[in-house]
């Protein structure tokens, strides 16, 4: 059985980058897909890649990750402003990110305004 | 913490840099090309081979340099370069032992390899901040819009390095260096075979702007 978690934007918001990295990859290792509201920044991920491979190991194979972006590309200059600045106070909040165990989720396809989630076998994992 | 950590390795590396001293990094997802261009570079202009090249993923899982690799412009008459080539193992989000398995190792050494595959991709992050250039190095066959290669060139952005990105493996039928030219219009991006020296001419010219000589 699949199970997504969901996690708003204002439950991880005020922690620490580590913190939120912790968090994260608490329940990414419950064998549990997490959808984020928002994005993380790129020293989130880099930090998110760096720990995933400390945790490696022969149950935890990694992580899949991929970002939905809902900025439409068509705005108005003026808006685009705005949303910078606000993203520049209160961080990335526009966007979707899906994290979920490299053991559950074969591969994640963007196409370009939707996620698709290839899971693995799991029965067919299971008779090998 | 980790700002002021950061801005002391800064400074304590310029500080100590020889003048003229420039490290050029070779970054990107596993099995990109990374090592071929890095062996094409040096055996170019030293005669010398960096590391190992293979068809199993994560064969590069430490990083390796040569030092003072001095390249000629053809362009501009005297002009040169010279550089620390440091080629870094590929940063990757999942490691699976058990696809080394099927690439024909054995357990204990897939298990081995998988290991030293981690300890590779912290590393090569690690020394993000040490690079003065980076080239990132993409199979052109392969889309180009994954995690890792946007993360990679979102920390070069992040921490001001110059980044030149290559769109390697065009011998081959699947290239498609229009599509990482759309993925990364703000940079330049050449297409390049380092397997068979296609475009590498291009390529050398470019390490001039990049390095900013």
């Amino acid at each position: 059985m699949l199970t997504l978690q969901f996690i708003p934007y204002t439950e991880i918001s005020s922690l620490s980058s580590e913190k939120k990295i912790q968090r994260l990859l608490k329940v990414v290792r419950e064998d549990k897909i997490v959808l984020i509201e928002g994005k993380l920044g790129s020293s989130e991920k880099s930090e998110l890649i760096r720990k995933t491979m400390e945790e490696i190991d022969d149950r935890f194979k990694g992580i899949e990750i991929e970002e939905l972006d809902l900025d439409k590309k068509d705005r108005a200059f003026t808006d685009k402003i705005r949303t910078a600045f606000i993203n520049f106070i209160l961080g990335s909040r526009r966007g979707l990110t899906i994290i979920g165990p490299a053991s559950i989720i074969k591969e994640i396809k963007k196409d370009p305004d939707k996620i698709l989630l290839f899971t693995e076998d799991t029965k067919k994992k299971k008779k090998k | 913490m980790g700002l002021f950590t950061n801005f002391l390795r800064k400074f304590l590396k310029n500080l100590f840099k020889t003048k003229g001293e420039v490290k050029l990094g070779l970054y990107g997802p596993p099995n990109g090309g990374k090592t071929t261009l890095a062996n094409k570079i040096a055996m170019d202009w030293i005669g010398e081979e960096v590391g190992k090249v293979s068809g199993i993923p994560h064969e590069t899982r430490e990083i390796q340099i040569k030092e003072q690799i001095t390249i000629k412009s053809k362009k501009s008459k005297g002009k040169e370069l010279t550089f620390n080539l440091v080629d870094t193992p590929g940063i990757a989000t999942k490691i699976d032992y058990e696809d080394f398995l099927k690439a024909g190792l054995k357990e204990k050494e897939a298990k081995t390899r998988a290991k030293e595959a981690t300890k590779g991709v912290v590393d090569a992050i690690k020394w993000l901040d040490d690079m003065d250039a980076v080239v990132v190095v993409l199979d052109s066959t392969k889309d180009p819009y994954s995690q890792v290669n946007i993360t990679i060139i979102g920390n070069l952005e992040a921490r001001k390095i110059p980044v030149l990105v290559v769109g390697n493996k065009i011998d081959l039928k699947k290239s498609d260096v229009k599509k990482v030219q759309a993925a990364f219009p703000q940079y330049d991006v050449i297409g390049i075979s380092a397997k068979y020296g296609k475009n590498i001419d291009e390529f050398y010219e470019a390490l001039f702007k990049v390095t900013n000589k």
